[in-house]
């Protein structure tokens, strides 16, 4: 029996490789290249110093956070009444936590505004309200957390999922409960313990769809990080690539974070984020 | 979820009366779920379709649904199918061969644990940023253009664009190929030795165990897969709108991104129907996907 790679997979490996490195290359040296032909840091030092630069970084984060903190405050509790209660509804969770790889986000986008906008019956307020982040702490819109939230359903679900699948969730409960927790007790001292993994995996791959996200943020007209890059783009090349190199090692950061931290019984496996793509 | 309960409660044999009764209070655990999905996921795609079916008026027509099948909007979703097929089959076919080749046995273990990462990271690192990478280096002044060019290749002059159908489809491959890679490994880890072997022992030479062993068990992964990278594609907004601009290739998301900043279509509800139809055909692509996982996963067990 053979046990060699063939030339086949070679030349796909090489293929592949360099088609992954030569953008990353060539954005990195372009970000450095000044005007007269030589290279240096202008663009970074320009960028980091930029008002923008910062304000959409954070609002990015603040974002981030309040997403996690939603989704997880949500799928937690419902991941674990489902498994533990209502084995027969996974089927249905399953099927719902898949919905918004169904609905882009600019189909999803699209239904904002007959459903929350001037166009449609105001259910909650409409633009300017408290939905759209008017007097909210940080600005942050309950619109977008809810809507990516939605966006990370299915990945923090099957996170979640997973997770719950590898533990004994019946007897962790029943133990917790004859030592006389209650319901939420148990959940916040026994079950999410036992979920560390599971829970950071999920919130890690929340934080890197929220920074990526561009679509939903940009047609609604606000500017977190991912609007901000595409608005400085149109003015600077240099500026463009070295915020372009910037995004890439923050997205390096969090997935290596993700590897490092969600190692460990209850992690399971691993969903691939691919929202960003959208 | 109430926090008074007994100790065992839900473990013991109770009267199937009490059971029912508990039951549905049970269902209240996942209420706010429900409301939550409800208001940001069910409401505005419901509320979508009906538009779709409405004229400006709000009276109901066929109109808007049938526009989809002529002119631009019809050209628009060509033009997104297109670049879906192409990009779903390049980037599958090397994300395939790629996967092949990273879980070998030969293969040295780094390959796998950095393609792995890299699939991670590089699925995500789309929208902006990628298409800005493509520009840096395949841009009109892009760093990969100039080499070329000093090398005596005018990429441009021979009739290349980053801008058009081609570039972008070049540049959505950056998405393609890593997704390819994290979807379809796990087929590829199912395929055992043994099996492999007991072809080998009865004679089989490696391109005849892939065309009657190898091959057909991974071919529902593998469609199933393509499906996905379809939908993948063709869902996408942010890379086709950083790049050109919505403009000089026309698909149907970035027309109907343009639609909801502008008024191009002059109709809103016609945006609504252009995304109704992006619906029905990601649903389309979703629900084949799951079939075919669900015919693959006879050979995990």
């Amino acid at each position: 029996m053979r046990s060699r790679l063939g030339p086949v997979s070679w030349i796909a490996l090489f293929l592949g490789i360099s088609y992954f490195l030569i953008p990353l290359v060539a954005t990195a040296i372009f970000s450095t290249e000044t005007s007269r032909n030589g290279h240096d840091l202008s663009a970074y030092t320009a960028v980091l110093g930029d008002e923008g630069f910062r304000s959409s970084l954070s609002f990015s984060f603040k974002l981030a956070v309040a997403t996690i903190v939603v989704s997880t405050v949500l799928m937690v509790p419902t991941a674990y009444w489902v498994h533990l209660k209502l084995p027969a509804l996974r089927p249905l969770m399953d099927f719902t936590t898949i919905l918004p790889l169904v609905v882009p986000p600019i189909v999803l986008v699209a239904g904002f505004g007959p459903t929350f906008g001037i166009d449609g019956p105001p259910i909650l307020g409409g633009q300017g309200s408290w939905f759209y982040g008017e007097g909210i702490p940080g600005n942050v819109p309950p619109l977008l957390v809810g809507a990516y939230t939605v966006l990370a359903f299915p990945y923090v679900y099957r996170s979640l999922d997973s997770g719950l699948r590898a533990i004994d969730l019946k007897t962790l409960t029943e133990a917790s409960q004859s030592l006389g927790a209650g319901w939420v007790t148990t959940l916040i001292r026994v079950i999410v313990p036992n979920l560390r993994p599971a829970i950071l995996n999920g919130a890690f791959l929340t934080l890197a769809i929220v920074l990526g996200e561009f679509t939903i943020a940009s047609i609604l007209q606000y500017t977190p990080f991912s609007v901000y890059i595409s608005s400085v783009g149109q003015s600077s090349g240099t500026q463009q690539s070295s915020l372009t190199v910037i995004a890439f090692l923050l997205t390096w950061g969090i997935m290596l974070a993700l590897l490092r931290f969600t190692r460990g019984p209850g992690g399971g496996r691993r969903g691939a984020p691919t929202q960003g793509a959208r | 979820m109430s926090a008074i309960a007994p100790p065992t409660d839900g473990f013991v044999p109770s009267a199937p009366r009490r059971r029912r009764g508990r039951r549905s209070l049970a269902f209240l655990g996942i209420l706010p779920f429900l409301l939550f999905t409800g208001v940001f996921l069910l409401a505005p795609t419901i509320v979508l379709v009906k538009a779709s079916f409405q004229d400006p008026a709000g009276a109901f027509t066929f109109e808007n649904v049938r526009a989809l099948f002529q002119g631009e909007l019809l050209h628009a979703y060509r033009t997104s199918i297109e670049i879906s097929l192409v990009t779903a089959l390049v980037g599958g076919l090397l994300g395939a061969l790629m996967c092949y080749a990273m879980t070998h046995k030969a293969a040295p273990r780094l390959l796998r644990a950095g393609l792995e990462t890299f699939s991670g990271v590089a699925a995500n690192f789309a929208g902006v940023p990628l298409a800005f990478a493509f520009i840096s280096t395949l841009g009109t002044v892009g760093l990969v253009t100039a080499w070329l060019k000093d090398a005596g290749i005018d990429l441009y002059g021979s009739g290349f664009t980053l801008f058009g159908f081609w570039g972008l489809a070049l540049t959505y491959l950056y998405f393609q190929i890593p997704l390819m890679i994290l979807v379809i490994a796990p087929a590829f880890d199912g395929l055992r030795g043994e099996w492999r072997e007991a072809a080998t022992n009865l004679g089989a030479t490696p391109a005849h165990y892939w065309r009657t062993v190898g091959l057909p068990i991974l071919m529902p992964s593998m469609l199933g897969a393509l499906l996905l990278l379809f939908a993948n594609s063709f869902s996408a907004y942010a890379t086709a709108y950083a790049l050109t601009g919505g403009n000089s290739v026309e698909l149907a998301p970035t027309l109907i991104g343009n639609e909801l900043s502008g008024d191009v279509l002059n109709n809103k509800n016609l945006g609504y129907a252009l995304a109704f139809g992006m619906i029905v055909i990601v649903t389309a692509c979703v629900a084949a996907y799951w079939l075919l996982e669900r015919r693959a996963a006879r050979w995990k067990r």
